[in-house]
């Protein structure tokens, strides 16, 4: 309830509208004084979801919800996202990398109380392999487990002799193909490693087929520590407490609330109506108010992702590496961060995010605007004169991306006396054009799906379906794989480290900045730690008084 | 009328198959498809996506299935009331959407169109409610301060957008005042600021349109007649010049309310509204194939059959027009 002066003054200002626009102290409704704060919490989550299958979604908008209502064998560390004893106790590696044995928890059951077992397991990555399920994040698995890919491709017919074996109920073993160190990174931040629970899925149709109902509420059975109570489309979806999860003491929140707004102008006012508790972005156009009158609601936190160029290398002027390196080094990335993002981004001079997992790229853009000048002229084109057109094609749906295309452009201009024409497409559009090969200078993102430098460095290897740029380096293609076989993490990133040197040198993208997630949190959310991949395991949040 | 009103209707037909076959086939000649993402999708998993969906068909059998699936193949318009899904009371499958694997568009549109319904009548309400009124009063007190005040309303209810008015309300009664919530489709009261927001643009329409027509007929020789006999104004304007005065006014309204049924983007968006509208934009960007087009179908149905109702209320308001 709003207090009476307050009332009344907002009462004054309704009365001329045009000085409530002016903005009034009265801000939100305060909420009762003594009655205990309900563990709810409700957060704003982007867009409706796709399905809460696991084994069929693919955004961050799903996974919010999943991470909810599904455990994994390894969870995540809230603080920094190490792998810790999830569904399973504990685990041995054998001294080659090539087998995981997993020891499951004896108290394991799903939230309809059934026991969940090892074989459990088998019939998840089964049905997630099966090719007509044609699961999208499948590779996931199919990358590293032995058989996996053949059978996913329906060349191997017989499960069995894929690397998934259950020699009891509370035994996993998984044998790889080749040594994959980040193994358990992926199984502790991503879904597609969950178990599903296949029996319950085999009541409402084939198991392998998409969209059955049995992810709707009331059918869902999860082994999170929350179960799904309610699923309004395109309203909310809310979980509750399950009491059957194995760690069903630490959770705090009594349920979750996920509201799919997709529009940051009307998240932003149901936080301040006090509707939201948390946001799933933030306007940029608002930072600076909420710096000076809120900061304690404002969060900005570092995101394990980069915002950079695709250059075509196939194409002149750019199947020249000095003349990317030119204008990659012409760039003024301090000033891009500081006037034209302004939400805490870190300007980027690598390809790697530094700090993930431990690894800094020690390989830096460096020599400035001297050096890029000298770049050009020495690859025939002094001054950018004799430069063919040129065109930096970007996606309208973020509006950030032409503030920063209009920047880099000057800078080009400006440094290089490079001209370069702005082209701007529809995303899908876009998304076509980069992949088919049809651009010269494209913006391009990518956030990490676990926290490992490898997941940078594998999509500039030769025939990586995302490497858009089709640069191709038998030198790093050797590295990317011999970094799998090393025998330890500094070794690894020691390779690494080659690696990003390369790219520099080379640069067949042009690094920009590293993402911060920018949102509004209530001061009354606890547990909710900067993490690099923005997830945050659930069952350390509460609400304080 | 009956032979009209089937004659329309068989004339439907060939309209609806150019709409779905346009839709149809444009929407596979834009760059991008339903799995285009950041991520690519390796090839193996293209290749099993493409095989269930059965996009690896020719097109043109994928476009014959598909039709086949649209035509009614039962009548059960009872099944209607339950629900409200085609595929029971008609037959016509819309198939599961490309978005949202787990839902068929029938149930999208049997999900959503309800709300763009409640949504579409309040606000068809509140537009009546404001612009009738304002537009009679325009009209009858022509060039004085009162038809120029109403006027001046109506006017700016045209131009102000409704992203601009519903914010501002927003700002006004959900953030300084805390009557409303600030945006949902929860409870009636979430009802009250989307309608005003979206009525008030109608209302703006409908008061200008009425006031047109109600000059044009009250320069009629019969209300001069009506007035000579004796009748009080109360009577020349209900009674006699209603029925002229409101015929561009159903004009209007025809298309218009086949737009405010199937729901407004801008609204819905600005109020977290789970309608048909967001789904018809959205399905586009998202290249969702089945759901463009039963939103695409939804809608075209929608529009043919409020003209024809536009066109029988015509002929019965106007003794000038005739069926043929």
């Amino acid at each position: 309830m709003m207090s009476r002066p307050c009332r009344f003054r907002a009462a004054v200002l309704a009365a001329a509208i045009g000085g409530a626009l002016l903005g009034s102290g009265c801000r939100r409704a305060p909420a009762a004084a003594a009655a205990p704060v309900r563990q709810v919490l409700r957060f704003g989550n982007s867009a409706e979801p796709q399905d809460l299958d696991p084994q069929n979604i693919q955004g961050i908008t799903e996974l919010n919800i999943v991470l909810a209502l599904f455990d994994s064998l390894v969870e995540m560390d809230p603080h920094d996202l190490h792998p810790v004893p999830g569904q399973a106790e504990s685990w041995e590696i054998s001294p080659d990398g090539l087998t995981y044995t997993f020891h499951l928890r004896p108290n394991l059951r799903w939230s309809n109380g059934e026991p969940l077992t090892a074989d459990d397991f088998i019939q998840s990555y089964r049905r997630i392999l099966t090719p007509s399920f044609a699961a999208e994040y499948a590779y996931l698995i199919y990358y590293y487990v032995q058989g996996a890919k053949e059978y996913y491709e329906g060349t191997l017919a017989d499960f069995s002799r894929v690397g998934f074996h259950a020699p009891d109920a509370r035994t996993l073993v998984v044998s790889l193909k080749q040594p994959t160190p980040f193994l358990l990174k992926i199984i502790a931040c991503h879904y597609v490693w969950d178990a599903v629970p296949v029996k319950t899925i085999a009541r409402f149709g084939p198991v392998g087929q998409k969209g059955s109902h049995w992810t709707r509420a009331g059918n869902l059975v999860g082994s999170g520590p929350f179960l799904l109570t309610e699923w309004i489309p395109n309203q909310r979806i809310v979980v509750a407490r399950n009491p059957y999860y194995w760690d069903a003491g630490q959770v705090k929140l009594d349920g979750i609330e996920f509201y799919p707004i997709d529009d940051q102008n009307v998240e932003e006012r149901m936080f301040r109506t006090g509707q939201l508790d948390l946001t799933f972005d933030f306007l940029p156009n608002k930072l600076d108010t909420y710096r000076r009158d809120h900061p304690d609601e404002l969060r900005i936190d570092p995101w394990l992702g980069i915002y950079y160029y695709n250059l075509n290398v196939t194409q002149p002027p750019f199947n020249d590496p000095r003349v990317r390196r030119a204008f990659a080094l012409a760039i003024d990335r301090e000033a891009l961060v500081k006037d034209v993002m302004r939400g805490g981004q870190v300007p980027a001079y690598a390809a790697s995010y530094p700090g993930t997992s431990g690894y800094v790229p020690r390989a830096r853009l460096a020599g400035g605007v001297a050096e890029a000048r000298r770049l050009l002229a020495e690859a025939g084109f002094p001054g950018g004169r004799g430069l063919p057109p040129i065109e930096l094609l970007y996606n309208t749906n973020v509006a950030y991306n032409r503030a920063m295309a209009e920047a880099i452009q000057a800078m080009w201009r400006q440094n290089l006396g490079a001209a370069v024409t702005l082209t701007t497409q529809e995303w899908k559009v876009y998304l076509d054009s980069m992949q088919t090969g049809h651009y010269q200078i494209a913006r391009a993102g990518w956030i990490a799906d676990y926290a490992d430098p490898h997941v940078f460095l594998e999509i500039y290897g030769t025939g990586n379906g995302n490497n858009y740029t089709r640069w191709s380096n038998p030198e790093y293609d050797r590295l990317l794989d011999r970094a799998l076989h090393a025998p330890d993490e500094a070794a690894r990133y020691e390779i690494y480290q080659q690696m990003d040197a390369i790219l520099v040198r080379e640069c067949p993208v042009i690094p920009l900045f590293y993402y911060t997630k920018t949102y509004a949190i209530s001061p009354k959310v606890q547990g909710w730690w900067p993490t690099l991949l923005d997830e945050h395991p659930y069952k350390y949040v509460y609400l304080k008084n | 009328m009956l032979r009209y009103i089937g004659r329309r209707l068989l004339e439907a037909i060939p309209v609806m198959l150019v709409i779905i076959t346009g839709t149809f086939f444009m929407q596979r000649f834009v760059p991008g498809g339903p799995f285009t993402a950041e991520k690519a999708v390796t090839p193996e998993v293209e290749r099993n996506l493409e095989a269930y969906y059965h996009l690896n068909d020719p097109l043109w059998k994928q476009y014959v299935d598909y039709l086949w699936d649209l035509t009614p193949k039962r009548f059960h318009p009872l099944a209607l009331t339950q629900g409200f899904d085609l595929k029971e009371a008609f037959g016509i499958d819309f198939r599961p959407s490309f978005k949202y694997p787990n839902r068929t568009v029938n149930e999208i549109i049997a999900d959503k169109l309800p709300v763009s319904l409640e949504l579409g009548l309040l606000s068809l309400g509140v537009a009546l409610a404001i612009g009738l009124p304002l537009g009679i009063l325009a009209a009858v007190k022509r060039n004085s301060w009162i038809d120029y005040i109403c006027s001046s309303v109506a006017m700016t209810g045209i131009c102000v957008p409704t992203f601009v008015l519903g914010p501002i309300l927003v700002l006004v009664f959900a953030i300084h005042l805390g009557w409303f919530n600030a945006s949902g489709w929860y409870g009636p009261i979430d009802r009250v600021l989307p309608s005003l927001t979206l009525g008030s643009v109608y209302a703006a329409y409908i008061a200008r349109l009425t006031r047109g027509g109600f000059l044009e007929v009250l320069h009629q020789d019969y209300i001069r007649t009506a007035r000579a006999k004796g009748a009080s104004e109360a009577r020349v304007i209900f009674r006699h010049a209603l029925r002229g005065g409101l015929l561009p006014v159903v004009s209007f309204l025809g298309p218009a309310v086949a737009g405010i049924l199937t729901g407004s983007f801008v609204i819905e968006t600005i109020f977290q509204i789970p309608g048909l509208g967001r789904e018809f934009v959205n399905s586009a960007f998202n290249r969702d194939y089945t759901l463009i087009l039963g939103t695409v179908i939804l809608y075209a149905g929608f529009i043919i059959a409020l003209n024809l109702v536009v066109d029988v209320v015509q002929v019965w308001m106007n003794p000038k027009l005739k069926f043929e």
